[in-house]
């Protein structure tokens, strides 16, 4: 438990730190859903019912590009040989990097929604409800892609391979998350259960993630 | 005869042989009964001749989840057991089964254009027929990607195996999604409910497809063992000095 405990504090103080690059994610965040207006057009009204689905794009990509470092930083300074060889299981350390992931590049992303809601002429509702479904979907997409990253190390390819093979996974996370987000728009009695499919995504990641990261790990590196 | 028997390629490779004509021959006997009975089966009331591509179609469908099934058995196969040939079934496995899911796609597109009056509608089977075939695109894009063919099937097993969760979510929220944004605007056949006049074109069509699938898998299995070999002999003559 104490090693996963470093592990932790030690994945968060290195993405944190010069060369980790964490809030490149939110940067590339925000110039996503910038970019949007000069391709959809100045309309608010427009802007306003796209609003969620924009934002979860924009989230959605922009967690996939940050995700490609997750073990590949590691594997070039060999510090991931040693990970595969500690005592502690595989399945764990995947899951704790997955946390720790998550933390620092998923959560800066939930934080940074409301000022992007404004900019989309979201109203406090609306808003507060990407946040959440973000808050309760952005694990998932985490779980997912650590799958597409452990892949991408095991085979010495990144890149656009792991966005082929990562996004048609994550597609019921974006149909829940964008459903849930405008139930509360619409109609506030039905956000509660692509809310709570949403949350099952993230669990069910949580479990099936690390296990099948780890066995590609496993393999991969021999 | 177990499957470790057929562990040794060349084993694989002279029983295949013996099998392959008469298999091909099922196939194209069935096929063309098949195609025979679909041409002579009645016309829909509501749909006219337009009916007879489900019969093409329905098996193509069925066979683009078919193929991922016995993809998924040959990953445990690679990861499970070890078994020398499930990397070899998977990988041959793969374009086969792309194939047939874009056949279901074009068929299923053509279909809807007399049906629904335009080829594409964003309706949930089209939808979740179209995400697995990209998955199956993404799968080849993996397979290509690595030269070594041991390390790119491990790999592609875990892939295999997350898809194959994967596949019933997609397939439920596709469904969930589409009835959110479209409630019944679509043209429907008239249900589950055939009558024996299609049930049976339709059955033979499938089984025909069925064999036409293992026929085919089967070659491709002897292909790209005979193409690894050829493989091995390449390295092993580039590595020795020359004279």
């Amino acid at each position: 438990m104490t090693a996963l405990i470093a592990l932790l504090r030690r994945d968060i103080q290195v993405a944190l730190r010069v060369g980790g690059g964490a809030l490149i994610g939110v940067l590339f965040f925000l110039i996503v859903v910038v970019l949007m207006p000069f391709a959809v057009g100045p309309d608010l009204a427009l802007l306003k019912k796209l609003g969620p689905a924009i934002l979860w794009l924009g989230a959605l990509l922009a967690s996939l590009l940050t995700l490609d470092r997750l073990f590949a930083a590691d594997h070039d300074d060999g510090s991931l040989d040693l990970l595969t060889m500690s005592r502690t299981p595989l399945e764990l350390i995947c899951l704790t990097k997955a946390v720790a992931h998550w933390l620092v590049a998923g959560l800066p992303l939930i934080v940074a929604t409301p000022i992007l809601g404004l900019l989309l002429n979201l109203d406090g509702d609306a808003t507060l409800a990407v946040a959440l479904t973000l808050l309760a979907g952005t694990p998932a997409l985490t779980f997912t892609g650590m799958i597409g990253a452990a892949l991408a190390v095991a085979l010495r390819r990144g890149g656009l391979l792991l966005a082929v093979l990562v996004l048609p996974l994550s597609i019921p996370v974006l149909i829940f998350g964008v459903a849930a987000s405008n139930a509360a728009v619409i109609e506030p009695a039905g956000f509660g259960a692509p809310f709570s499919i949403l949350c099952a995504l993230s669990l069910a990641g949580l479990v099936i993630g690390p296990l099948a990261a780890a066995a590609s790990l496993r393999h991969g590196l021999d | 005869m177990t499957l470790i028997d057929l562990a040794n390629p060349t084993r694989f490779l002279s029983l295949t042989a013996k099998l392959l004509p008469w298999l091909a021959a099922a196939t194209a006997i069935l096929l063309a009964v098949g195609l025979y009975q679909s041409a002579m089966a009645p016309d829909d009331y509501q749909q006219g001749a337009t009916v007879k591509i489900m019969f093409i179609h329905v098996p193509n469908a069925w066979l683009s989840m078919f193929v991922w099934g016995v993809m998924s058995l040959s990953a445990l196969g690679t990861l499970v057991w070890r078994h020398p040939l499930a990397d070899v079934s998977a990988k041959a496995a793969a374009p086969i089964g792309a194939a047939f899911t874009f056949l279901a796609l074009v068929t299923g597109s053509l279909w809807g254009r007399p049906m629904w009056g335009t080829y594409w509608e964003w309706d949930a089977r089209l939808t979740s027929v179209l995400i697995l075939f990209l998955m199956y695109l993404g799968l080849i894009a993996l397979w290509r990607a690595v030269e070594d063919p041991s390390r790119a099937a491990r790999a592609a097993a875990v892939l295999t195996l997350v898809g194959a969760i994967n596949i019933p979510i997609i397939k439920f929220s596709v469904d969930w999604w589409n009835t959110l944004h479209q409630p019944a605007s679509v043209l429907r056949m008239g249900g589950s409910t055939l009558d024996k006049a299609f049930l049976i074109p339709l059955l033979v069509m499938a089984v025909a497809f069925s064999l036409l699938f293992i026929t085919l898998h089967l070659a491709a299995m002897r292909n790209e063992i005979l193409r690894r070999r050829v493989r091995a002999l390449q390295m092993q003559q580039a590595s020795q000095p020359r004279a």
